[in-house]
């Protein structure tokens, strides 16, 4: 009983119960859609958060990461005919090299100087992949074959979703581990404080770049799948406002909080949803509830709402 | 050589309005140390108050004074309502509730006016004047002479007011500054109407030559946020400078190289800045404390 209060068992089974349960409530293709949708955003965000939360650096470029394994795998399956599951890992491969590359002077960076130059990169990616046509398709972008695993092909969002609700399980499961482990350990004091970490003997900068390298690699292999499952993918999916969309989605569900991050998609793919029937106003409700949540939960969703019933309960646990 | 000066001419242009927005973010990161996302609205704000104030018959300078102020009015409100009472919250937090508010005016630009283009014609006519085989229009020696003109005043009010040396007081050591009797909190109020102010008046004259719309400010305002830590962070000048390098180097790009990497030139320099010099090109090193 007392593993089960515990956030990386308990969390995790809860987790594991809500995606389970979740699909009796849908009523249509449309709601396996979404709920794809959320189930890929977290995942990214799981990964963005042991590099925002755990790691103290922020990346307002991942959204680039994201599209270039979708390119990756729209080129490499219909271009060179690659199998799905080398293009997934070529893209992979690819983003890991090229966020290595740029970790270490990047992250040498901090704050808004790093914000800056993460915002560069991304901005970077996403005008070459709208201006290089010849293999991107340029702004009207370009389809992708459905996914094929073993001579089975995921054709409906069904299968989607529970594909998603499976990947999901087990990147929480790693980056809760992760975070227990010694690097986890090491980053928090590399993000509590820097000099003093570095002072006895923590290589704070090597674990940033391993922060930095494993969120982009996340990413790029979620943007394989997102684009076998849309079949479709532009440019825009690199842009600023994705990015920036995952980064909210972090800092709303509550940095450091593996399960927040996971509260903060879901909540931020949902919203829209909700908000569609308000037209004109969605984007400033969109903005306002980004505000309001921020000023009154500056510490997000998640950490606030435990702390609110670990108050009202006494402080027991 | 006309072509070179043609590009010069483009890249000063625009490197004006850069170096306006980057002096916004400039002088509110000073005062607060708070990166305002919602810079590029203040820009879309000012020029389209000022394009449907002028089309609904006001005229231009009444128009003009009117969309500075209302631009003014929503900068104060931003910082009373959004960014006052999240002032112990973290640097990313503060950073998303700026771009919650940038969402936000981009929203309420769409219900109040639509999502339409809208110009402005410009403030002398449209002859060109021949420069040395280059053609100059007439708006684009407004807009370099209005930022110069704002730029000198700013020096003016940072360098010879006492509130505006309270002001810088208060960006070297707030707790020093609130100790010599400098209210800061009025301090954070003004720094937000100044940068709205400013973002107005760049929004003003460039609007006859880039046309407005409720989406005009974001690519703006993340040239300025460019143009301000490529000068280094909290530094005036570097702002400008910074503003006009991102403006001359697209400029240049775009007519050289390829039109469709305008935008990337920017970045690339400002990435190749970084790489070499973390802190801007003007910026003050930062003292790391256990």
């Amino acid at each position: 009983m007392a593993k089960l209060m515990q956030a990386r068992t308990g969390g995790l089974a809860l987790l594991a119960l809500v995606l389970a349960v979740s699909p009796l409530s849908f009523a249509n293709a449309y709601y396996y859609d979404v709920a794809v949708g959320a189930l890929f955003n977290a995942m990214i965000c799981v990964g963005l958060n042991l590099l925002i939360g755990y790691g103290g650096q922020i990346s307002l470029g991942h959204g680039a990461f994201f599209a270039l394994g979708a390119y990756a795998s729209a080129i490499g399956t219909s271009r060179w005919g690659l199998p799905p599951l080398a293009a997934l890992a070529g893209g992979g491969a690819l983003v890991g090299l090229l966020a290595f590359a740029l970790a270490r002077p990047i992250l040498r960076l901090k704050g808004h100087y790093l914000a800056m130059a993460t915002l560069g990169v991304g901005m970077i990616i996403y005008i070459v992949l709208k201006t290089e046509a010849q293999w991107t398709g340029g702004p009207d972008g370009v389809g992708v074959d459905p996914l094929t695993l073993a001579g089975f092909t995921l054709d409906t969002d069904r299968q989607w979703y529970w594909l998603g609700a499976g990947l999901l399980l087990l990147v929480v499961w790693l980056a809760l581990n992760l975070v227990e482990s010694p690097v986890g350990r090491a980053l928090r004091a590399g993000h509590g404080a820097q000099i003093g970490a570095e002072v006895v003997g923590v290589d704070t900068s090597h674990y940033k770049v391993l922060m930095f390298v494993v969120s982009a690699v996340l990413a790029s292999v979620v943007g394989s799948l997102f684009a076998h499952k849309n079949g479709f993918i532009t440019p825009d999916i690199a842009g600023f406002h994705r990015s920036i969309e995952l980064v909210t989605m972090v800092v709303l569900g509550g940095m450091a909080s593996i399960f927040g991050s996971v509260l903060g998609a879901l909540l931020l793919t949902l919203l829209p949803q909700f908000l569609a029937g308000f037209d004109d106003y969605e984007a400033m409700i969109f903005g306002a509830i980004m505000m309001g949540t921020m000023i009154f939960l500056p510490k997000g969703l998640l950490p606030s709402l435990l702390a609110l019933l670990k108050k009202s309960f006494g402080g027991r646990s | 050589m006309a072509e070179l000066l043609q590009y010069l001419f483009a890249g000063l242009t625009s490197g004006a309005i850069y170096a306006l927005a980057g002096l916004g973010f400039a002088i509110i990161y000073n005062a607060s140390h708070v990166i305002n996302f919602a810079q590029g609205e203040f820009i879309m704000i000012g020029g389209m108050a000022t394009a449907t104030l002028t089309a609904a018959g006001v005229p231009l300078p009444a128009a003009a004074l009117a969309a500075m102020a209302l631009t003014m009015l929503v900068g104060v409100a931003l910082e009373k309502f959004a960014i006052e009472p999240a002032r112990d919250a973290d640097v990313v937090t503060i950073i998303i509730i700026t771009i919650g508010a940038s969402i936000f005016l981009r929203g309420a630009a769409q219900v109040v006016w639509d999502k339409e283009f809208h110009s402005l014609p410009p403030f002398s006519g449209e002859d060109p004047i021949r420069v040395l085989g280059a053609t100059l229009m007439p708006q684009s020696l407004w807009v370099v002479g209005v930022a110069m003109a704002v730029i000198a005043g700013l020096w003016w009010f940072f360098n010879r007011t006492l509130f505006g040396k309270a002001m810088l007081a208060t960006s070297f050591n707030r707790l020093a500054a609130q100790l010599m009797g400098i209210g800061v909190k009025k301090v954070l109020l003004v720094s937000f109407a100044l940068s709205a102010a400013l973002g107005a008046i760049g929004g003003i004259v460039v609007t006859p030559i880039a046309f407005t719309n409720y989406e005009a400010g974001i690519m703006l305002g993340l040239k300025g946020f460019s143009a301000a830590v490529l000068g280094g962070l909290g530094n005036g000048m570097g702002a400008v400078v910074g503003g006009l390098i991102v403006g001359i180097a697209e400029a240049l790009g775009a007519g050289y190289v390829s039109s469709a990497y305008k935008d990337a030139i920017a970045f690339v320099i400002i990435l190749f800045v970084l790489f070499f010099m973390p802190n801007g090109l003007f910026g003050k090193k930062g003292v790391d404390r256990v």
